[in-house]
């Protein structure tokens, strides 16, 4: 089983159509949808959840009003800027502090130091996630909570719930789709996959960001693919990226032309591959051919 | 006045629009501060073209054991709720990456035996361009935490004049650490079933926040109505719309500001910002009654 990972590192290059095409072409595969915060992938797919279950990342304190005695050691310890008065930070009889659960990152050290123990420490749920069906497969995808943090926790699981059918099932490719960025959300879903995809557009932003994509994956030594998407608006563009991308190391896996027949497939809910067989569906069958020959 | 442009989707228009409307006040005469809170891939650098002045590392604080004091008890690590430290045979391992520099261990330690040190995750750069000011974070690759980035980098931003906010994509911690304290939020999308979806946990992400938002609908005659719908059924203003135009994309690609390579387009931003600031002037429960 070899675990594929369509990151871009800036947004909005494609990322997620390629991946909705790849599940059209990849034969016996599981489906991970690692973009928690914003997964659009069931847009295409249409999956037929199965099965469901809440995302507890961590824990949350809250002040128990009637034991509070409003010292305020909460407050001076914690580094989050997490608790404060609501009112104007006046302390009279009935007013004791209270916690903003989108500011806690619930480390309960202020749980810890309270001296009259009045701080409860709850296990929080923070979105869920699914085991859906769909037609090319299983997939495992999440909803975070508005608001809500530990993204990457989140990441690891849905990966984790992908892979576990996959070698049940004993499936030949699992296919994540990740978020924009190389921080939290991202580390997570690429650490120990096989080979890592990036899809960029032909702009300087394109570039730079792709560079910088090129460094996270040489730094957790995970072979890079790179495919520039849209590349004949700006063929120099296109051509300065795969040269950079092949000095630090990576291959490129090919390039997608820019066409309207991406979105409107989006907007028919189907991948591109479905909707025709000519133009960007020929260059993604290419591409996937080439991901497929580098496993 | 800080403005924050945010959005759920990646890619929809968000540092095209914060550089235009940044850059077209500071030509109108504004003083105008540009934070690139897009720590992860700043962007707003390559179109504005700024000169830094200044470079700093970004640190967080993160434990050190002293040896001599550490008795192996343990405490440590069953405070730590990240997983950052583990004690084995009366050994304190430290994963940095996985600390949140929250202070339980060195503070409960007993004997005193953890102390905190700075650790870089990150550079801040300031800088300007004749027009305006300019300061944007970069986070180290390989690292998690660009929360911290991105709140040194408001912070940096300081409150002189205007400062425009570019957030990164999403709806999650990092995006709420560079919107919130706004005055205002642009939430950023275009018209396709993505932009749309994304569009909607933007919007419940700002709500939360209860911060005064308003939308910028960017390549706005792809042709999918849902997106108008949904605005006006939920009271949210379009305050700005781009349309799909290819030159748009070809002065991008190239770094080019839309402003000079189009101006044309100008007067967009100028009434984007005339419609930000009128909103921004009237209290939040009186906003949806004014504009109707």
């Amino acid at each position: 089983m070899k675990e594929i990972v369509i990151i871009s590192g800036k947004g909005g290059t494609g990322k997620t159509s390629i991946v909705a095409s790849f599940a059209a072409l990849a034969g016996e595969k599981a489906l991970a949808d690692c973009d928690v915060d914003a997964a659009d992938l069931h847009l295409v797919l249409n999956p037929v959840i199965t099965y469901r279950e809440d995302f507890s990342g961590g824990k949350k304190a809250r002040i128990l009003k009637d034991a509070c005695v409003a010292c305020d050691s909460c407050i001076e310890t914690c580094r989050f800027d997490a608790i404060s008065y609501k009112n104007g930070g006046k302390i009279t009889a009935e007013s004791v502090p209270s916690v903003n659960p989108i500011y806690c990152e619930g480390c309960g050290l202020c749980v810890r130091i309270c001296p009259a123990e009045a701080i409860a420490f709850e296990p929080r749920v923070n979105g869920e996630y699914y085991v859906s069906t769909t037609k090319y497969g299983p997939m495992v995808h999440a909803r975070l909570g508005i608001a809500e943090g530990n993204s990457g926790k989140l990441v690891s699981l849905v990966r984790q719930k992908a892979r576990e059918i996959a070698e049940k099932e004993g499936l030949d490719y699992v296919l994540v789709d990740g978020s924009p960025g190389i921080g939290c959300p991202v580390i997570a879903s690429i650490t120990g996959a096989d080979v890592i995809v990036a899809v960029t557009e032909p702009t300087l932003s394109g570039k730079h960001d792709l560079l910088r994509v090129s460094d996270l994956a040489g730094h957790f030594r995970i072979p890079l693919l790179v495919c520039v998407n849209k590349w004949d608006l700006n063929p120099s563009i296109a051509e300065e990226i795969e040269n950079e991308a092949r000095e630090r190391g990576a291959a490129v896996a090919g390039r997608v032309r820019y066409d309207k027949a991406i979105t409107r497939a989006q907007i028919e809910k189907t991948t591109v591959i479905e909707y025709t067989n000519q133009g960007a569906s020929r260059d993604i069958r290419a591409l996937w051919d080439m991901v497929r020959a580098a496993l | 006045m800080k403005i924050a442009i945010a959005s759920g989707k990646g890619g929809t228009g968000k540092t095209t629009i914060a550089t235009n409307l940044a850059l077209s006040r500071a030509e109108a005469g504004e003083r105008i501060t540009l934070a690139d809170c897009d720590v992860e891939e700043p962007n707003c650098h390559i179109f504005l073209k700024p000169h830094i002045v200044s470079s700093e590392p970004v640190t967080v604080q993160k434990p050190e054991v002293i040896e001599d004091r550490c008795t192996g008890c343990g405490i440590c690590g069953d405070v730590c709720e990240y997983n950052a430290i583990a004690v084995i045979k009366k050994k304190v391992l430290i994963f940095p990456e996985l600390c949140h520099s929250c202070g339980a261990c060195s503070l409960l330690c007993p004997e005193n035996a953890i102390i905190e040190t700075p650790r870089n995750v990150g550079i801040i750069e300031k800088g300007s361009t004749a027009k305006l000011s300019f300061v944007q974070g970069l986070l180290n690759i390989g690292e998690l935490m660009s929360p911290t980035v991105i709140h040194t980098v408001r912070k940096a931003a300081g409150n002189n004049g205007h400062v425009i906010v570019d957030a990164p994509p999403g709806t999650s911690c990092p995006v709420i650490e560079a919107v919130k304290e706004s005055d205002f939020v642009v939430l950023v999308t275009e018209p396709t079933p993505f932009g749309l979806y994304d569009l909607t946990l933007a919007v419940g992400m700002v709500r939360e926040l209860g911060l005064p938002f308003a939308v910028a609908i960017n390549r706005s005659d792809l042709g999918m109505s849902e997106l108008t719908r949904y605005c006006d059924s939920e009271g949210i203003d379009i305050i700005l719309e781009i349309p799909d135009d290819r030159r748009i994309a070809e002065a991008y690609s190239r770094g080019e500001m839309i402003i000079h390579a189009l101006p044309e387009y100008r007067p967009l931003f100028d009434s984007c910002w005339t419609e930000v600031m009128r909103r921004h002037r009237l209290p939040l429960s009186k906003q949806k009654e004014e504009v109707l």
